[in-house]
């Protein structure tokens, strides 16, 4: 682990030493496994250190031998919570190299469900936070909603969590019966499920109490340290792959890039809240323009890219999301 | 740490938290949601109770999920599909599958010939990852993962299954609703 000098010049409360807890790797809060080396005053944390890495499963050595089309299972389960924007990566990578013409309508059915995967990505994140913070409710509410994406989920592609969602060229098949009214009934119905979390929280004294101030992060921090996403729109960049280098449909919908003003875990709140309507707005958008016919490429019966180095990227749930081939 | 700047609260705003607006309404907001889980309404959903009463009623999964695999007879000579081609075995990332195949001696217009057909099947539940590459593989629609997602087992053992099980599915206990 490496280590960081946490400076102990500040006085803490009752004028006691300040106390060292260190947090995970197994600690079941961590959501996933972190090491986090607090530095206590009481109960306020005045410096922590991430020990990262405990989530690495060699998937490079894992992919050294598989075929190309044997390796997408295993990108669903780098996030196994946006599954559907992971195996996107891997696919589009492998398609430009190879350079196959994907079907428009495979594209917006692509861009379709990425989205919902980002809605529901961000809805498990507002369930948990919610819950970590003290808002109980959230969490059931927005796993509800949840629920009604990964049917759609489970309808198209067979699995609700790790889905398998995309092939090479293509879709393993067209959208099934009924797709559009299913996306159609959330994409009505959402909007007053995000204006009811907004009632219980956004102007919720405790919830205000928990979040304005905290975790404050500085464009120029954000930048620094790499961040991408949600996170750094929070800290008032607008950056977004889906409009800086757009793929799968995104050229052709309207959206607005959400940006926060001050960086704290409230801005955040806000940037994800939004940027969950503006999904709301892509998905409607996609759907009604959505063309017909064939979803998938003409794709050779073996899938050999040619060699050589290549990066492409897309946006996922929790920020920039690549696949690099070598 | 870089601090924020919070605006200052008007006094409508003062007033507002006095009177415990802010919580007044997310409560009402929850007590809306219990009167609609006692009369199972809800105006946007259109019913309030969300609960499914499993396992005394079964989920309906969707026809295309990808659950407990099985190997398809055909369904008037109920023999099976399966010419033991070994596709869905060389698909499988995981290497899940082993089929195993015999020689036998027929006779093709009157001549002897030998015809590799199955004797074996052996799926191991335990390593499946449910990426259905093997179906999508199969020439036959032989194999296919069906609808059927308890897997359980008491045993590491009770996780591979053998062609018998492929074949004819595995007992499951159903409870009365
Ligand atoms: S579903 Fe995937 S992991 Fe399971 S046996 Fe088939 S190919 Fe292998
Ligand atoms: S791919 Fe189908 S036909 Fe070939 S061995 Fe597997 S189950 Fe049998």
């Amino acid at each position: 682990m490496h280590q960081v000098e946490i400076a102990t010049t500040r006085e803490t409360l009752l004028d006691s030493p300040e106390m060292v807890l260190n947090m995970g790797p197994q600690h079941p809060s961590t959501h996933g496994v972190l090491r986090v080396v607090l530095r206590l005053d009481g109960e306020t944390v005045i410096d922590l250190d991430c020990d990262i890495g405990y989530l690495h499963r060699g998937m490079e050595k894992i992919a050294e031998n598989r075929q190309y089309p044997m390796i997408a299972p295993y990108w669903d389960r780098l996030d196994y919570i946006a599954a559907v924007s992971n195996g996107l990566v891997w696919v589009e990578t492998v398609e430009q190299m190879m350079r196959l013409e994907v079907p428009p309508r495979a594209h917006y059915i692509r861009t379709i469900l990425t989205e919902l995967n980002r809605i529901s990505s961000h809805l498990l994140w507002l369930a948990t936070h919610a819950l970590d913070i003290g808002a109980v409710t959230i969490l059931l509410w927005a796993l509800r909603e949840r629920e009604e994406v990964l049917k759609i989920f489970e309808r198209q592609f067979g699995a609700r969590l790790t889905c398998h969602a995309w092939r090479i060229g293509g879709m393993p098949s067209d959208a099934y019966e009924g797709f559009s009214a299913d996306v159609n009934r959330f994409v009505n119905n959402f909007p007053k499920r995000i204006d009811e979390y907004e009632t219980v929280l956004s102007e919720n004294r405790i919830w205000l109490g928990r979040t304005v101030g905290i975790g404050v992060i500085s464009a120029e921090d954000a930048v620094a340290i790499g961040l991408s996403g949600p996170a750094l729109r929070g800290s008032g960049v607008a950056w977004d792959i889906r409009k800086a280098r757009p793929y799968a449909a995104y050229a052709d919908v309207d959206f607005d890039v959400p940006v926060g003003e001050n960086g704290d875990t409230y801005d955040r709140y806000l940037v994800r809240l939004e940027e969950m309507r503006q999904s709301r707005r892509i998905v409607q958008q996609a759907l009604e323009k959505m063309p017909d016919g064939p979803v998938n490429a003409k794709t050779p019966k073996i899938i050999k890219p040619p060699p050589g180095e290549y990066y492409h990227s897309i946006e996922g749930p929790k920020g920039e999301i690549g696949g690099r081939h070598a | 740490m870089p601090l924020v700047n919070v605006p200052k609260p008007t006094f409508s705003q003062k007033l507002k938290r006095f009177f415990l607006v802010d919580l007044m309404k997310g409560l009402g907001l929850t007590l809306k949601y219990n009167l609609g889980a006692i009369t199972d309404r809800d105006a946007v959903a259109g019913h309030g109770i969300y609960t499914e009463q499993y396992p005394k009623v079964r989920p309906d999964v969707a026809p295309r999920f990808h659950g407990a695999p099985r190997l398809n007879m055909d369904p008037e000579t109920h023999d099976t599909l399966c010419i033991a081609c070994n596709l869905c075995a060389l698909a499988c990332p995981e290497d899940c599958i082993d089929v195993i195949a015999m020689d036998i001696e027929i006779t093709v217009a009157g001549k002897p010939r030998k015809k590799k057909v199955l004797d074996e099947f052996i799926f191991d539940t335990s390593r499946c990852m449910f990426c259905a590459l093997c179906q999508e593989a199969c020439p036959t629609a032989c194999l296919e993962l069906t609808q059927d997602f308890e897997l359980a087992t008491y045993s590491r053992a009770g996780f591979v299954w053998n062609r018998e099980m492929l074949e004819q599915g595995r007992e499951t206990v159903k409870y009365e609703s």
